[in-house]
């Protein structure tokens, strides 16, 4: 064997777990729901025979639209606000002392410690008409007695961002720790202000990290489906809670596969797109050899 | 020239350290002044205290009149070579360059005809659109250079600017800075723990230790005159000896007891009196070595000895020759001649050393740390005089305790 073509085998054997893996756990189901999308349904919740566009056509439900535009919309501004709060908090972090950064990224993964499920209803009763945030918010005249906290885009919007948050803080964290922060001085030597370095000299240099946190936090609140269950109302619907509604409501499967056809798409192009991006920021040409 | 930029009374402490002591200096419009000494003597800590990232505890700095100690960095007319060049990754030369313009925004013409200017001064046009990371060691420095020089700062602070070279481009780019200070006129700051370097670019220097400042003064006037052991030994090599004045000769020479060795004459140049106590620095290149006794001079001082080691370097031989037991004298002899042709001083040969009195220098006062050394006894401290640990108890406080109007020993 020539030696390349050893390379190639040698490389195939060493990635061979996990391609099967990614094989049988994501492409398989992927083309399953795809395959199934393209079933007619059977009026008992099964898959009948056959193969039909149907169920495809039938996408153009007029309630649809709203539903993915709301989805990616309140993905969108999720990111947006998880980013703006984790980016001051990583650098606090990276810049801090050995012993509160431990002590700060303790309490980043806290959460974890406790089911998802728990939060979200612990939220519910925080937000509750009867619950404690609204009583303080009536005793300050924040709000009046009549305001609804609950059952909100905006709850959502807080929940969201509340549980992408450590998703977002730890790749930031880990990039903002290998920052070298003299060049945040040299800025300033330069003539730049603090915010002026922080945004072209830190933001920059965190790139990378950035692109992770968007990713982490973007696709998880694309697919969401229990927040939105919980503590938003009919009005802030997802997604993911009209796929459950076909699949355990309607038991109708093709039409449940459809969409999340659409919703594997929908994340496929930011994907994609955030790849392409992070490929041309990663290969920079490789570093010249010392030569005077 | 005139002083235009003063540290006055300037004290720093971390948490324990006193990092700077009440340093002041007063630095000349136009001028390479260095600021030397080993790590951790304090010279970073004022070279930031005077960029701006770090404030004194006391003590003000002044610059062109005007009071800058509180001023922040970005707002003070001075700029910064980084130890380690802290070049933006994600711009290009050219951006690099760039950025005080466009903090400051200014025209882009004018942004674009300043760069071109600065890129032909440290001769990067070619490489203006490579990012940092595609370039050597010596073109990241020449980019730091042009992006501080770019502002136009009335000081440039080079920190440790060339620690990160290997010898041969540290010499180049030495010479690329004092052309580079040549054309742009502006007082340059340069810190370093590296004598050679200092020694070869400054006007002058300061050397620090232990956040105070030991000696202000020229190259020249620094390895010459040190003023205290600690300058003497850190710029260069030398040889120390304690003792005390025998006896006053005329107005310019002395003669001077030191334990171990026959008395030696003396210029007196600190104007003691018999019975004071003299600490003596001679540079190893002072002394001459031979194998026959040279012929009598009155203001030569003779000592034989035998050579213990001998290291050839090409262009001069480093001899240490003991003389009794105490003794072990480094001594540097410059091949100003052909050398083949000469009988070779070797290992175990009995030498005569000889130095000319007025190449001795009196040290004024001794460092804070070398005080213990007044209770040693007379020990060369030169680089490695370790051999002799052994020794040194025998004759503990022997300077002290001599009769001094006794015969030399």
């Amino acid at each position: 064997m020539t030696p390349t073509r050893r390379r190639f085998w040698g490389e195939c054997s060493l990635t061979a777990p996990s391609m099967l893996w990614l094989l049988v756990f994501f492409l398989l189901p992927t083309l399953i729901i795809l395959a199934i999308a393209l079933k007619p349904a059977d009026p008992s919740g099964g898959i009948a025979d056959g193969w039909t566009w149907h169920t495809l056509f039938s996408l153009r439900n007029p309630n649809y639209p709203e539903i993915i535009f709301r989805t990616v919309w309140l993905s969108a501004v999720t990111t947006t606000i998880t980013l703006a709060v984790a980016i001051p908090i990583a650098y606090y972090i990276a810049r801090c002392k050995p012993w509160k950064r431990d002590l700060v990224l303790f309490l980043t993964i806290i959460p974890f410690w406790t089911s998802f499920l728990i939060r979200i209803f612990a939220w519910k009763a925080v937000l509750h008409p009867d619950g404690i945030l609204k009583s303080i918010l009536v005793f300050c005249h924040l709000a009046s007695p009549g305001t609804l906290l609950l059952y909100r885009p905006e709850a959502v919007l807080l929940v969201m961002v509340y549980t992408e948050l450590p998703f977002a803080i730890l790749p930031l964290y880990a990039a903002a720790e290998k920052f070298d922060f003299s060049l945040i001085e040299a800025a300033m030597d330069l003539g730049a202000g603090r915010l002026r370095a922080f945004f072209s000299v830190f933001i920059p240099g965190i790139y990378n990290g950035l692109l992770s946190a968007c990713l982490m936090v973007l696709i998880p609140s694309i697919g969401s489906y229990v927040i939105p269950d919980v503590v938003g109302g009919i009005g802030s619907q997802m997604i993911g809670n009209v796929i459950a509604q076909r699949t355990f409501v309607d038991r109708n499967l093709p039409a449940a596969s459809a969409l999340a056809a659409v919703l594997t798409l929908v994340m496929i192009i930011p994907l994609i797109y955030f790849l392409r991006i992070k490929k041309s920021a990663d290969s920079g040409p490789t570093p010249a050899k010392e030569v005077v | 020239m005139e002083d235009f930029l003063w540290f006055k009374e300037i004290s720093k402490t971390f948490a324990t350290t006193r990092a700077v002591d009440n340093v002041s200096l007063a630095i000349q419009r136009g001028e390479i002044f260095s600021i030397l000494g080993p790590s951790g003597c304090g010279k970073t800590t004022l070279l930031r205290m005077l960029a701006g990232f770090e404030a004194p505890d006391s003590g003000r700095i002044i610059l062109d009149n005007s009071d800058i100690t509180d001023l922040p960095p970005n707002m003070r007319k001075v700029n910064t070579v980084f130890q380690n060049y802290a070049l933006f990754p994600h711009m290009t030369v050219r951006e690099n360059i760039a950025f005080g313009l466009k903090v400051a925004k200014r025209p882009k013409a004018e942004i674009r005809d300043e760069v071109d200017r600065m890129l032909t001064l440290i001769q990067m046009q070619d490489h203006a659109d490579k990012k940092p990371a595609q370039i050597s060691g010596g073109q990241k420095q020449r980019t730091a250079i042009a992006r501080a020089l770019i502002l136009k700062p009335s000081v440039l602070l080079l920190d440790e600017p060339l620690a990160a070279l290997d010898l041969k481009l540290r010499q180049r780019m030495l010479l690329e800075l004092s052309l580079i200070h040549d054309e742009v006129g502006i007082t340059f700051i340069y810190v370093t723990h590296d004598q050679g370097e200092a020694m070869s670019i400054s006007d002058r220097i300061a050397v620090m230790n232990n956040g105070r400042v030991e000696q202000i003064g020229t190259p020249a006037e620094i390895y010459e005159a040190p003023k205290s052991s600690f300058v003497a030994a850190f710029i260069g090599d030398t040889n120390f000896f304690d003792g005390r004045i025998s006896d006053v000769v005329d107005a310019e020479y002395c003669r001077i007891d030191v334990p171990g060795l026959p008395r030696m004459l003396c210029f007196n140049d600190k104007k003691l009196a018999k019975g004071d106590l003299v600490h003596l620095s001679i540079r190893p290149e002072k002394f001459q070595i031979a194998l026959e006794q040279p012929a009598a001079n009155p203001k030569y001082n003779v000592l034989p000895g035998v050579v213990e080691d001998v290291i050839y370097q090409g262009d001069h031989t480093r001899y240490w020759v003991s003389i009794g037991d105490d003794w072990r004298i480094s001594i540097s002899r410059q091949h100003t001649r052909f050398m083949l042709d000469e009988k070779p001083i070797q290992w175990r040969d009995q030498v005569f050393i000889s130095w000319f009195a007025d190449d001795g220098f009196m040290l004024e006062r001794y460092s804070e740390k070398d005080e213990e050394l007044l209770e040693m006894p007379p020990q060369s401290v030169g680089e490695n005089d370790d051999s002799d640990k052994d020794d040194e108890s025998t004759d503990s406080a022997q300077v002290d305790t001599n009769d001094t109007t006794g015969e030399p020993i």
